[in-house]
């Protein structure tokens, strides 16, 4: 029988891997190029101080790469990450007990992203459309809460924001940074280990397949927007740490990062192919542009927008060659075909 | 009756027209239209009127969707095309010559024509996925947008460029004008001339379109260089109406609205065939919630959520699972057409 | 063979879709330890059978016994956990899963809920062995070829302790050493004691493997029958419902024609799929290619279509030089290419069947100048009457014909061009007899009238029936060209193939 071998970018390197490296190999020449153009950049506090900023962002762009993994989308994040730092501004400013509040912004994030899940399963509407509602739906609760900024002067928060874990000489990190990693490593295990971080490879790989194989397609599918829904509540909570206030124009166009931070990391945005470890890169190489361009001093704010575009392209330029290279097999050439809802095309 | 129920205008118009009623009940001579100096007023012409930026994009992206494609950059766009053309009139001598101010909207449209056709390119000629080659432009744009302006916003005062966003023409106001016109120019390409079929086809089943000896590329990136083209109009329109230009939230999130009256208007995100009148009927209950919002007394700030309920009401509406879960009580969905059985061949 | 007890019972199986009723009272029975084909025209109501069976769809009415016990599976998994495992014709695996995962996705070895990938990956290995296939089971499954993820997904379905195993037209994509190897698997499998359902459209096949057959006509059944003790002539008679005439007619020999060359390729070729070669083609001359599935020969039409780039070769249209390096390029010299992939590679499902059979005249013409309507409607009813397309609502969307009519809308697509040279690759597979033979009429029409033919089929007898002349391929690359004449049956076309080189 016909066997092939596994093609490989450079020898000894299975494919699959090269986004990743390459999103790898670019952090690590940004960190150099910073270094030796800007005095005091080279150190690992720089380093650290990305995951101290982006902590929030990391968590959600986990979440999204769940919902991407599995082929759907998630424009939901950012408004729940601003309704959470509301809810939970204005809660503790009512005098609840901090840790009551923040299971309660945990639940009330899961419980949307299962409701939007549940009507993207059972009712065939595009994951688009309705985490497009979903985030009309967070941002109209923020304003009915209220229009302005609300400060948190909870002492289990502002203890909780000021304080420093610290990691070696001269080097520190928060403690968000920790949830953001214990997040980040739980989350690999779940996508590597267990079942269900199969099944959502195997929903994005082929939903159609993945239904006639007997797998929990339903539930995969409803179970990544609740992961999703849930990581930007836990974003929204480490948000309101690091802000320490509540505001509903907070981490707008969060979404576009998250997305942003998961495509340079090397997933697919069609779904099934990726690694959580390159989401983790994504945000790095998020956060250390803005480093430099703060380091840079004279160029604007409005760079960072202009340079993520810029990678996004030159990555996703290059997934592209990497995905046609691949398919010189005439018969297993890719086509877009949509999938259909099994039966639906009997 | 039952045909007039299956028809797939029939939510979306009785939700303009509850919407519209609504109206009624709480502002008196809703439905007047009068004239008042020589043009009309009345709430109804505003909706059209404030709707016209809103109808222009969302007229580029039903093309565009109906390719199977989108366009998440429009909003950018918008910002761009006002950036441009009030930098290019703040730097005139005389910000009311209609020659320089002609020119700067050329310049402006010409840039979003070509940011279009950089979309189209990235599709159709790199072979990219319409959300991802978009979601480029979309993040890069607003940076753009801020270059050009330098992150201010820029006011004008000309009296020429005020005419494209609040002007009068012949007792109607400019944008209903224009959007008219861009309504019609695209109605003919698309229904008259043939364009509306090699769209559909292409949206409908791109390698057996080229196999039928469609220039599959051609028609894309020309689709995309429209919407770009009908983006930088309503950007025009958007900052003439205030005369300044703001980088960071002219058109913020209008392509969301824009892609939702699409959707709302019947043309399927998954490309294939495409409604413009239903995408026209999707953008007036759009601005039809705004307005209403405002006329009930409800504070503004619930807009969204209401917008958010619209969007799942009426998508719940038009989802065929749901109709046959809810209407029906069927326990499976069997959307299995009669006689053919054919297979699918799953890509792999 | 004394008749045990059955395995599996339905009985009076109902199914209704909106419109068309597809099952109507069926009864089918499966015995340990057979292979059991399930025969039918498109239509009859097989896909709908085994959908039924595996839980895609429920019933309206009749019963299903598994083992004596009534059962009604909510769902492909509660077949599964019974012990009705199916493989797709379209291999419905993840494409970007390994190998192991594909076969243990859902039941993979576990600890303490945590997956154990190095049991996996040896179960994996050792399984595959015993289907007699060494591969690394890391690998994507994607960089597969087709016959393996076939084989995978064989060895998923029966590692799932299965009692009944649905092969859904498995073969259709393999070449003869893979449904060789498929079968000597089946057979293996039938020593366990599984029953298996056989579903197929080769004749040759079912009469190799089965030991019963059960057919079905328009969603009834007409009957189960001992394939030992039923004539392949029988046997198709019972699935069409009527004499084979149609067939028949067409039995003469076409003539060899000396015409002028419409088309020469020299030493066309393209890198990877098929070696360059020498073919003309004249006008009105209907050349077959004959070759196993992945010889080439799709290839070879691809090429003259300019669907493909070649890479080395030129290719002259009336004895000039031309480029045809697209699609638009080749229908600009009038050639036409109805490919073996309907569904992706032909029709636009959701447009109606006057748009799809207009489709490529009006590219052809350009968007700025539309078909006027008359003229469609004028077009579309002449070839709808012409090629008895049914339904004739040139209004109906085209995703709702069944399968022979698709074909024969595609065929609509091209005809309307008047093509000097029309590439058909496998018109009649997985359509009815009466639409095949309808489409076997039309090409001998065509031919008589001028237009040349390149005939790709894998069923030899048709292509002989058909071709004036055959060119043979093998492994990629133009062993033979062949005039039609007496000498030439399928025996000899199939040692070509086989040998490589006419004896």
């Amino acid at each position: 029988m016909t066997s092939r071998t596994v093609p490989t970018g450079w020898p000894g390197i299975p494919r699959k891997y090269v986004p990743v490296l390459v999103t790898a190999g670019l952090f690590v020449a940004m960190f150099v190029a910073g270094g030796i153009r800007y005095q005091g950049f080279a150190t690992g506090q720089i380093v650290l101080n990305v995951f101290i900023d982006n902590a929030f962002l990391l968590v959600v762009a986990v979440g999204m790469t769940f919902v991407i993994l599995a082929g759907g989308i998630d424009l939901s994040v950012g408004s729940v990450v601003a309704l959470s730092t509301m809810i939970t501004a204005s809660l503790l400013n009512d005098g609840w007990n901090a840790y009551a509040v923040i299971l309660l912004v945990l639940v009330i994030g899961g419980v949307l992203g299962l409701g939007m899940g549940a009507i993207i399963h059972y009712f065939e509407i595009q994951p688009f459309i309705v985490t497009l509602a979903g985030m009309f739906l967070a941002r109209g609760l923020c304003y009915t809460i209220g229009t302005d900024s609300i400060p948190i002067t909870n002492p289990t928060f502002t203890t909780f924001a000021q304080s420093a874990v610290p990691l070696g000489p001269d080097l520190w990190i928060t403690p968000s940074v920790l949830i953001g990693a214990v997040v980040v490593l739980v989350a690999a295990y779940v996508l590597h280990y267990t079942r269900l971080g199969r099944t959502v490879y195997a929903t994005g790989g082929s939903e159609q397949s993945a239904l006639l194989m007997g797998l929990p397609v339903a539930r995969t599918k409803i179970a990544v927007y609740t992961i999703s829904g849930f990581c930007s509540a836990l974003g929204g909570v480490l948000l309101s740490f690091y802000m320490l206030s509540g505001y509903g124009l907070h981490a707008v166009g969060m979404e576009l990062d998250a997305i942003a931070a998961v495509v340079i990391g090397g997933t697919l945005l069609t779904g099934g192919t990726g690694y959580l470890f390159g989401t983790v890169l994504g945000v790095l190489v998020l956060g250390l542009i803005q480093t430099i361009i703060s380091f840079e001093g004279t160029l604007s704010s409005w760079w960072t927008r202009i340079f993520i575009g810029v990678l996004l392209f030159v990555f996703i330029v290059l997934q592209r060659l990497i995905g046609t290279r691949r398919t010189g097999w005439p018969r297993l050439r890719s086509r877009r075909v949509p999938v259909p809802a099994a039966g639906a095309d009997d | 009756m039952s045909r007039l129920l299956r028809h797939r205008l029939f939510w979306p118009f009785v939700i303009l027209a509850g919407l519209l009623l609504l109206n009624l009940v709480f502002t008196d001579h809703f439905f007047t239209i009068e004239i008042k100096e020589g043009h009309l007023y009345g709430s109804l012409i505003d909706i059209a009127r404030f709707g016209a930026p809103l109808i222009l994009v969302s007229i580029g992206m039903t093309l565009v969707i109906a390719t199977g494609g989108i366009d998440l950059s429009v909003g950018s766009v918008v910002a761009i095309a006002g950036a441009l053309a009030c930098l290019r009139i703040s730097l005139l001598d005389d910000q009311s010559s209609t020659g320089g101010v002609l020119a700067a909207m050329a310049l402006a449209l010409g840039l979003s024509l070509v940011l279009g056709a950089w979309n189209g390119l990235l599709v159709a000629g790199a072979g990219i996925q319409p959300i991802i080659a978009t979601l480029i432009l979309m993040v890069a744009g607003r940076g753009l947008a801020q270059l050009i302006t330098d992150g201010q916003i820029i006011t004008i005062n000309s009296a020429p460029y005020k005419v494209v966003g609040g002007g009068y023409w012949l007792t109607l106001p400019f944008g209903i004008i224009v959007v008219a016109l861009v309504l019609a120019i695209s109605a003919f390409l698309t229904r008259r001339l043939a364009l509306g079929l090699l769209i559909e086809s292409v949206g409908g089943n791109a390698e057996a379109s080229r196999l039928a000896g469609i220039g599959a590329k051609g028609v894309l990136i020309m689709v995309y260089a429209f919407c770009g083209l009908c983006a930088g109009i309503a950007g025009l329109m958007i900052s003439s109406n205030v005369s300044s230009a703001d980088g960071n939230n002219a058109g913020l999130w209008i392509e969301l609205d824009a892609i939702l009256a699409v959707v709302i208007g019947g043309t399927s995100l998954s490309g294939g065939r495409f409604s413009l009148g239903g995408t026209v009927l999707g953008a007036l209950i759009i601005q039809t919630l705004t307005t209403t919002i405002y006329s009930i007394g409800v504070p503004p700030e619930t807009t969204l959520l209401f917008k958010a309920l619209v969007v799942t009401i009426v998508c719940l509406l038009q989802s065929p699972a749901f109709r046959e879960k809810v209407f029906h009580r069927r326990r499976r969905p069997v959307t299995a057409p009669p006689v053919a059985e054919k297979k699918v061949k799953v890509s792999l | 063979m004394e008749t045990p007890t059955p395995i599996l019972r339905m009985s009076g199986i109902e199914k209704q879709f909106p419109g068309v009723k597809a099952l109507d009272g069926v009864d089918f029975r499966l015995m340990p330890g057979e292979v059991h084909a399930l025969m039918g025209e498109n239509g009859a109501g097989k896909s709908t059978l085994i959908k039924v069976l595996t839980g895609v769809y429920d019933i309206d009415g009749g019963t299903i016994e598994l083992d004596g016990r009534r059962v009604d599976f909510a769902s492909p998994l509660a077949a599964q956990h019974a012990g009705i495992s199916t493989v797709y014709q379209e291999v419905n695996l993840c494409p970007n899963l390994s190998v192991a995962e594909n076969i243990f996705i859902g039941r993979e070895p576990r600890r303490f809920g945590r997956l154990q990938w190095r049991v996996m990956r040896d179960r994996a290995v050792e399984m595959l062995s015993q289907l007699d296939i060494h591969i690394d089971v890391t690998a994507q499954l994607a960089t597969y070829s087709l016959a393996v993820q076939q084989m995978v997904a064989i060895a998923r379905a029966v590692d799932i302790d299965a009692k009944v195993l649905i092969l859904d037209e498995p073969t259709s994509s393999l070449d003869a050493g893979e449904v060789g190897r498929l079968f000597a698997v089946m057979r293996r499998l039938k020593e366990q004691g599984i029953a298996i359902l056989f579903v197929s459209h080769f004749l040759d096949q079912i009469y190799e493997i089965s030991d019963r057959v059960t057919v079905l006509r328009n969603g009834g059944l007409v009957g189960e029958y001992r394939t030992a003790e039923l004539p392949q002539v029988e046997l198709v008679g019972k699935m069409i419902g009527r004499e084979l005439a149609d067939l028949e007619r067409l039995e003469s020999r076409p003539t060899v024609r000396h015409t002028t060359p419409l088309i020469e390729a020299e030493n066309l070729g393209r890198a990877g799929a098929i070696e360059p070669f020498q073919l003309t083609i004249h006008q009105g001359e209907v050349v077959g290619l004959a070759g196993l599935l992945g010889s080439g020969r799709t290839e070879i039409a691809r090429l003259l279509f300019g669907a493909d780039h070649a890479s080395t070769g030129s290719l002259k249209v009336d004895g000039a030089q031309a480029s045809l390096r697209t699609p638009r390029a080749a229908i600009r010299q009038k050639l036409a290419f109805c490919s073996e992939n309907r569904r992706a590679e032909g029709l636009i499902p959701d447009l109606t069947v006057r748009d799809n059979i207009i489709l490529a005249l009006q590219a052809a013409r350009g968007w700025t100048r539309p078909i006027p309507r008359r003229r469609q409607d004028e077009l579309v009813q002449r070839y709808v009457a012409a090629l008895n397309i049914r339904p004739g609502d040139p209004d109906q969307l085209v995703r709702n014909l069944s399968g022979g009519n698709q074909q024969k809308v595609l065929l609509a697509r091209w005809l309307i061009l008047e093509p000097r040279l029309l590439i058909l690759d496998e018109p009649t597979r997985g359509i009815d007899v009466g639409a095949k033979a309808e489409i076997q009429r039309l090409v001998v029409e065509l031919s008589d009238g001028g237009t040349a033919v390149l005939f790709i089929s894998a069923e030899l007898d048709e292509v002989l029936r058909l071709s004036h002349k055959v060119a043979v391929l093998r492994d990629r690359r133009v062993v033979s060209q062949l005039d039609n004449d007496e000498e030439l049956t399928t025996d000899t076309l199939t040692e070509t193939i086989a040998s490589g080189a006419r004896s």
